[in-house]
């Protein structure tokens, strides 16, 4: 029996704005059988999206297809018009976006946009397609199922959303799925319920998949067989088990080791000193308006208290909107507490940035989890690096020149980048430029917020490597915030775990994950994805919580 | 509607009529500013002191101005616009029969504008970086480019003088017939098109890419949706929001700004009305005047503002 998909040879170039071409497939085959889920896996910038979105005869614009053959249950999609492509997709082949909440129309309701595909296609009256819509969100555990329809996008959930994009894509009763990254964008706890839905109807209705994403433990547990890509070309092709337990690719074997449990160790233990170097206790923190009990209108940290000994580590984990990053905004004074302390050295801070000193400010430096946004974009990187030296330590000329060189080497980068600007970066040298401007101000305590989130798995590694030898050589102390169990348990002596404004557990590096002892903390650390095939059917229902 | 909605919409009104009390005592300040006594002017040579005196206190000219202001403001909001100085005839009389002309010729303006824009604009965002595109995007960067003055004086060159097609005075009596209209209002309604299309077209194509760029028009695409199904029933909705405000933006214009447009055709406007009421010092009817304009504009920008407001689909239920 031929194959559903088979792909020959397929190249795609890209044209950027200045004209340039790029090859950005080169000569990729793949094939998928009927009913076979196959997971494209890679960084970003290695095609994986590319090749998905090519099998439904589209590219991005500025792309285009420029050879190779794709063909779809024995037709071939290249060679087709824009009219023939229209009628292919949503009935023969469907697609999951990776941001449902961006892949809504925002002014349609739910249940038109689900069962748009069959009056686009003409395929069945609209009575019937909401009653097929219906037993979809039902199938898909969706709450609600008869009446979620009627609301508008931003009335749902994004793991809701999610789902219900995956309703979208099964209406028209395609032979293909293709999910980009569908579960990249929702916490942990979320994920795993979207992944079991998705796996279930997928079972169920014996389709075909393409499963795109960056992250291995994910694809292990819903793919037949996983495709590892790099840079627009198949670096190794296998079933599930044999990429995981037999890698042998030298691309594959790195992404796996990114995977391997890293306890933090120190090569010797500090007795802690008596007053920490940063201390906060009973803040509370929020925005909107001061009510009347002093409080400020939506209230985000709820009487948090913690400390930070110095040459340690404190790890803050929490799901979106828990209040982590706010945390670190308190702490810097970014937004000032409404109530308790914070103490540098023993030291009470004043609660607003623009009123404590020179001096303080100097000791305690953030760094934010997008480079992209926060280094300005029109400077060179000697001129972001060297607008901390001459504001903190008044160094002008050559010192200031000799400075930055020497903050370049220090987080690892070349010289010659003083006259780049930061668009001319990749996304790692991005951060350690950011994390360099930090360093510029000889800090004590640097508050690191999501700093390898944006970043791929090889590439953060890197950066928390690069961490942990800085604060060998120069005495730090960190609080690092991430939503990411596994990076925070690679650098962190202590974690807090946070939910909904309150710290819920505290744990040492050496009780993760298994010491939790806050049911919620216990269900985090259960949803984080394990490199087993088997482990999305073992983890037990999220209940009670 | 929902009380969100109403008390956003009702939010916008009570600021425009704000702005409006604020735009009054401003027409009210500068026009006091003018240079010259109005009762000297208005009595020129037979200005004696005495003479003089008893007209400035029957107009009241010798009470304080915030006097003046609250007497000429209660007159307002009863609708008398007061009287003018130079002919002793009510200004709302003068007022009424050139304020129908441009409300005639902004409305015969606006009809074909407002289609004419945003098919352009629509069409050029859908066929983006094609020779349309590009043809229609470099006619617009020359027509805006171009003075107006410049324009209604080379299609009077053009269109009157040289094809001898059309009247070159547009003057608004002796229209009886569909066809003599026509006539009278083509080169005007040519020469301002140019004007106000113009911005429309730019604003209108900008606001639709932004929203052709967006995840869930490529998700329509991958549904197998065809060009117009993207465009009209996903992209224009949440658009409506910017291009109504360029609408008004460019609309407003035809207001006020007509006024060279008015003279170079000879037609008979409130714009123009204002110009010579200024030469005469006629400050009622220049109150009047420049109170009309701002209440055109308001109402404008603030039906846009309503409109955009009601089409934000996360103040639906």
């Amino acid at each position: 029996m031929p194959n559903l998909v088979e792909i020959r040879d397929l190249r795609i170039e890209a044209t950027s704005d200045a004209g340039n071409k790029l090859q950005i497939i080169k000569g990729v085959d793949l094939d998928i059988a009927a009913g076979e889920i196959v997971a494209l896996i890679g960084e970003s910038g290695s095609g994986k999206t590319t090749i998905a979105l090519s099998l439904m005869g589209h590219t991005r614009r500025g792309c285009a297809i420029t050879g190779g053959a794709i063909r779809l249950d024995g037709r071939d999609v290249v060679g087709m018009t824009e009219r023939q492509r229209a009628a292919l997709r949503g009935t023969e082949v469907a697609y999951v976006p990776q941001s449902a909440a961006a892949a809504f129309n925002p002014a349609v309701r739910l249940i038109d946009q689900v069962v748009e595909v069959t009056r686009i296609h003409r395929l069945m009256p609209m009575a019937e397609a909401r009653k097929k819509a219906i037993e979809l969100f039902r199938a898909l555990a969706l709450p609600d199922p008869d009446t979620i329809g009627q609301r508008y996008p931003h009335q749902v959930s994004g793991g809701q959303l999610q789902r219900l994009s995956a309703a979208m894509a099964l209406i028209g009763g395609p032979k293909l799925v293709i999910f980009d990254e569908p579960t990249t964008a929702l916490d942990v706890t979320t994920q795993i319920e979207v992944l079991r839905a998705f796996k279930s109807v997928m079972k169920a209705g014996g389709m075909a998949g393409v499963y795109v994403s960056h992250d291995l433990a994910v694809v292990a547990q819903i793919a037949d067989r996983i495709v590892v890509l790099k840079g627009g070309e198949v670096q190794e092709t296998g079933t599930t088990e044999q990429i995981l337990h037999a890698p042998a690719d030298a691309y594959t074997r790195e992404l796996l080791s990114a995977f391997e449990p890293v306890a933090f160790a120190r090569a010797q233990d500090i007795a802690p000193a008596r007053v920490p170097v940063l201390e906060m206790s009973h803040v509370f923190a929020g925005y909107g308006p001061i009510g009347p009990d002093r409080m400020p209108h939506k209230l985000v940290l709820r009487d948090v208290s913690c400390r930070l000994d110095r040459g340690r580590n404190l790890g803050v984990i929490g799901e979106s909107g828990s209040g982590k990053s706010t945390l670190a905004r308190a702490m810097a004074g970014l937004l000032p507490p409404a109530g308790g302390k914070v103490l540098l050295d023993g030291a009470l801070l004043e609660p607003a940035a623009h009123q404590r000193s020179k001096e303080e400010l100097r000791r305690l430096q953030i760094v934010f989890q997008l480079a992209d946004t926060a280094l300005n974009p029109q400077r060179a990187i000697g001129d972001i690096l060297g607008r901390p030296l001459g504001f903190y330590h008044g160094l002008r000329g050559g010192a200031k020149q000799a400075r930055v060189a020497e903050l370049l080497d220090m987080v690892r980068l070349p010289r010659s980048m003083i006259h780049r600007l930061p668009g001319e970066l990749s996304g790692g040298q991005k951060q350690r430029v950011n994390l360099a401007r930090a360093l510029a101000a000889n800090p004590e305590v640097i508050l690191c917020d999501e700093v390898t989130s944006a970043l791929d798995t090889v590439v953060a590694a890197a950066v928390i490597e690069l961490l942990k030898e800085l604060q060998r050589e120069l005495d730090l102390s960190y609080v690092f915030i991430s939503h990411d169990l596994s990076t925070v348990q690679a650098i962190c002596d202590e974690v807090m775990v946070m939910s909904q404004g309150e710290v819920v557990d505290t744990l040492r590096a050496d009780q993760l994950p298994d010491g939790a002892r806050h049911p919620y903390s216990r269900l985090l650390f259960s949803s984080v994805p394990q490199l087993d095939p088997g482990w999305l059917d073992r983890v037990p229902l999220r209940a009670g919580v | 509607m929902n009380s969100q909605v109403l008390r956003l919409v009702m939010g916008r009104l009570g600021v425009a009529a704000v702005t409006l009390l604020i735009v009054s005592l401003v027409v009210f300040g500068a026009t006091q500013m003018l240079p010259g006594d109005v009762a000297e002017i208005l009595l020129g040579q037979a200005a004696t002191p005495e003479a003089v005196a008893g007209l400035r206190q029957a107009m009241h000219l010798d009470q304080p101005a915030l006097w003046q202001y609250g007497h000429w403001l209660w007159g307002l909001a009863q609708g008398d616009l007061g009287t003018s100085y130079a002919n002793n005839m009510p200004v709302a009389q003068l007022i009424g029969g050139r304020l129908v002309n441009t409300l005639r010729l902004a409305a015969v303006t606006a009809a074909i504008a407002v289609p004419l824009a945003l098919t352009l604009g629509i069409t050029c965002a859908m066929y983006r970086g094609s020779l349309y595109d590009r043809v229609v995007s470099a006619g617009v960067i020359g027509v805006i480019s171009v003075p107006e003055f410049m324009i209604a004086t080379l299609a009077v060159l053009i269109f009157a003088v040289w094809l001898k097609w059309l009247p070159a005075l547009s003057l608004g009596n002796d229209i009886s017939s569909i066809g003599q209209m026509l006539r009278a209002f083509a080169m005007p309604v040519i020469t301002l098109l140019c004007v106000i299309c113009a911005q429309m077209i730019r604003m209108t194509r900008a606001a639709m890419i932004s929203v052709l760029d967006s995840p869930y028009v490529e998700m329509a695409l991958l549904k197998g949706a065809s060009r117009p199904r993207m465009v009209l029933h996903h992209a224009l909705p949440n658009a409506v929001g910017p291009i109504v405000n360029a609408v008004a933006l460019s609309l407003s214009y035809l207001f006020g700004g007509v006024i060279i447009v008015e003279t170079v055709f000879n037609y008979p406007g409130v714009a123009r009305l204002m110009v010579d009421s200024v030469a005469t010092r006629d400050l009622p009817l220049i109150q009047a005047c420049a109170m009309i304009f701002c209440i055109g504009y308001l109402s404008l920008i603030t039906f846009a503002d309503v409109i955009a407001i009601l089409s934000n689909p996360r103040l639906r239920k």
